[in-house]
């Protein structure tokens, strides 16, 4: 009787845990691990050619022209990331302290903060499109209102302009995400050690320095590897409002551009190329999976556990 | 509460000038950020309520809000509603899927002890931090292989397998927190497994279904990327992807073009400020430990 029993069990847990892994196996560990794998092979369209090695990564890294399209994308992104990691988390983070006062209507500026992270990517691009049109867009209207003209611009048409306004745009869109994930950490603080810490000091800027970021490191390190994942996979914003070239003239070109121009084509240059393709994701994989690790143990070392 | 109170007596000590000023301070830029939060968003919908000639001369007048024309046009001369339509079947059926999984594969690893249990919550946790985005190509040609790219199904597949690694972090560790008592109680009373699982247990996980539902609600709804490489057939497409149709048609009826911006965004915004509060902690959950 317990041997049937123990048999039935074992039944039913395989019944709970088969179809959910599965579609892991199907959809996720297949895909990932085929990614790495067609990397090392000749592709003539969607056919798989001969097994070529580390070629396609080599025409990515070191063949003209593809090493400078690389490495222009690459520096985009990293351009992004560093912009971000201050405009988008610094100013998350000075937010989510206002809100934490509780000063009168913090529910309502709470939900306003949050409004754009919940709208598409999509939406959002090109809402700012159109704001930004030389022209007619409200941006510049605004600036000529105000008699400062020189300040409006063409700011997506113009190589020196366009990349910035892209990452305000982003930041927009996105700055209530570290500010409400900061304001969770900072909402954990017990009460007690943030009295103790002002009865110490007259000084909120050493509290805020010596106790209350210190105790919002948790929530720091994962808005921030979310970020650095982010910038590296950045595509939807710069693709609707700059398009697949990355335009004017390369400009705010980025990796997800590149990549999916390699892989899937584009209007002007209908080629694609899957080997040199899966090259890129890749290095992009790799790069990011690599630096990710080794930031998350070292933002880890800095956490305080209380 | 006793915290704010606590609080607010420390900066009396201090003087409540120096209170003031500060406080006044942060409110100063909570007011400034809220007006720029909203003010687009507002500019928005304004706009699909005027013609071409009202935009470009008075882009910040309130504007006649019985014009319905540009919606009109929206909803009748366009292919949204079709749109629409796609992205809640799919986005429904998707999380539908993403539960009903994420629920099994989490209550077997949290209420059995059985050889692996730890290994396979790793592996559906790893899938946390693989961009299946860089996967695209092998997705693309397992979907032409399996038939199914320009269908649903090809949606389906990629969210679902998106959504299972936070539902069975979540559900996991929620799944374990329930007292063993309950479930000991019911096998004592000789019900099945199943029965355990279906009318005491999941009863208990709603909290944790409805955080994990929203989590996954927004990127799948919202998701632009994968309709863009997997669906060719306008029928079939999404909000999002069906938006930047629309918008390539339309480019030189502004009033049009923000009705139809105004229209795409509606649905989730009404549903987010009805349930802020549980979007709020759907959506930062997986960045809180």
């Amino acid at each position: 009787m317990p041997r049937l029993r123990l048999t039935g069990r074992g039944l039913w847990i395989t019944a709970l845990i088969v179809p959910p892994l599965a579609v892991m196996v199907t959809f996720v560990a297949y895909p990932i691990l085929s990614a790495l794998a067609y990397a090392f092979y000749d592709w003539q369209g969607l056919q798989r050619g001969d097994f070529v090695g580390l070629a396609n990564f080599h025409e990515v890294l070191f063949t003209e022209p593809f090493a400078t399209w690389t490495r222009n994308a690459f520096v985009h992104n990293v351009i992004v990331f560093f912009s971000l990691m201050v405009i988008q988390n610094g100013f998350g983070f000075i937010l989510a302290y206002a809100l934490w006062r509780e000063l009168p209507g913090a529910a309502f500026h709470r939900v306003a903060v949050f409004l754009p992270v919940v709208l598409s990517t999509v939406i959002i691009g090109f809402l700012w499109k159109l704001f930004f049109h030389p022209l007619f867009g409200p941006v510049n209207q605004i600036f000529r209102g105000l008699g400062l003209d020189f300040l409006a611009q063409p700011w997506l048409g113009q190589s020196s302009t366009a990349l910035a306004s892209l990452i305000f745009v982003n930041a927009w869109a996105w700055v209530g995400f570290p500010t409400l994930v900061f304001l969770a950490g900072m909402q954990r603080i017990p009460g007690e050690i943030l009295d103790a810490a002002r009865m110490e000091t007259d000084s909120e800027w050493v509290v805020i320095k010596k106790i209350v970021w210190p105790l919002v490191a948790p929530s720091a390190t994962v808005v921030f590897i979310l970020l650095f994942i982010g910038s590296f996979n950045w595509f939807e914003l710069p693709y609707i409002m700059v398009g697949l070239d990355g335009s004017p003239f390369g400009s705010t070109d980025v990796l997800g551009l590149y990549f999916y121009r390699t892989a899937f084509g584009n209007q002007s240059a209908g080629v694609q190329d899957f080997g040199r393709g899966s090259a890129l994701a890749v290095i992009t994989f790799l790069f990011i999976a690599i630096v990710a690790a080794f930031w998350t143990v070292r933002l880890r070392k800095r956490e305080i556990q209380l | 509460m006793t915290a704010t109170s606590a609080k607010a007596m420390t900066y009396d000590n201090k003087g409540i000038l120096s209170t003031l000023g500060r406080d006044g301070l942060l409110q100063v830029i909570l007011i400034a950020n809220t007006v720029l939060m909203l003010f687009p968003v507002v500019i928005m919908v304004f706009s699909g309520f005027k013609s071409n000639m009202e935009i470009f001369n008075n882009p910040f007048a309130v504007p006649d809000f019985a014009n319905l024309s540009n919606y009109i046009d929206v909803w009748t001369q366009t292919n949204f509603v079709r749109y629409l339509f796609n992205s809640v079947f799919v986005t429904g059926f998707s999380l539908l899927l993403i539960l009903v999984l994420g629920t099994m594969a989490a209550y077997a690893i949290a209420r059995y002890e059985f050889f692996g249990a730890s290994f396979l919550l790793l592996f559906f946790i790893a899938g946390l931090t693989l961009p299946l985005k860089l996967a695209i190509i092998p997705l693309f040609i397992l979907f032409r292989d399996l038939g199914i790219l320009n269908s649903y199904w090809a949606l389906i597949a990629v969210y679902v397998a998106m959504g299972l690694p936070s539902t069975v972090f979540i559900m996991t560790g929620f799944i374990r927190s329930l007292p063993r008592e309950l479930e000991d109680a019911a096998r004592m009373d000789g019900a099945s497994e199943l029965r355990i699982m279906w009318s005491v247990m999941l009863p208990l996980t709603r909290p944790a279904m409805i955080i994990s539902a929203i989590h996954n609600l927004v990127p799948i709804w919202n998701d632009f990327f994968f309709p863009l490489v997997f669906i060719q057939n306008d029928a079939l497409k999404t909000l999002p992807q069906g938006l930047t149709s629309f918008m390539g048609e339309y480019t030189t009826d502004w009033g049009v073009m923000f009705a139809g911006l105004t229209l795409a965004a509606a649905p989730i915004t009404v549903v987010y400020v009805i349930l802020s509060r549980q979007f709020i902690n759907g959506m930062t959950s997986g960045a809180l430990k």
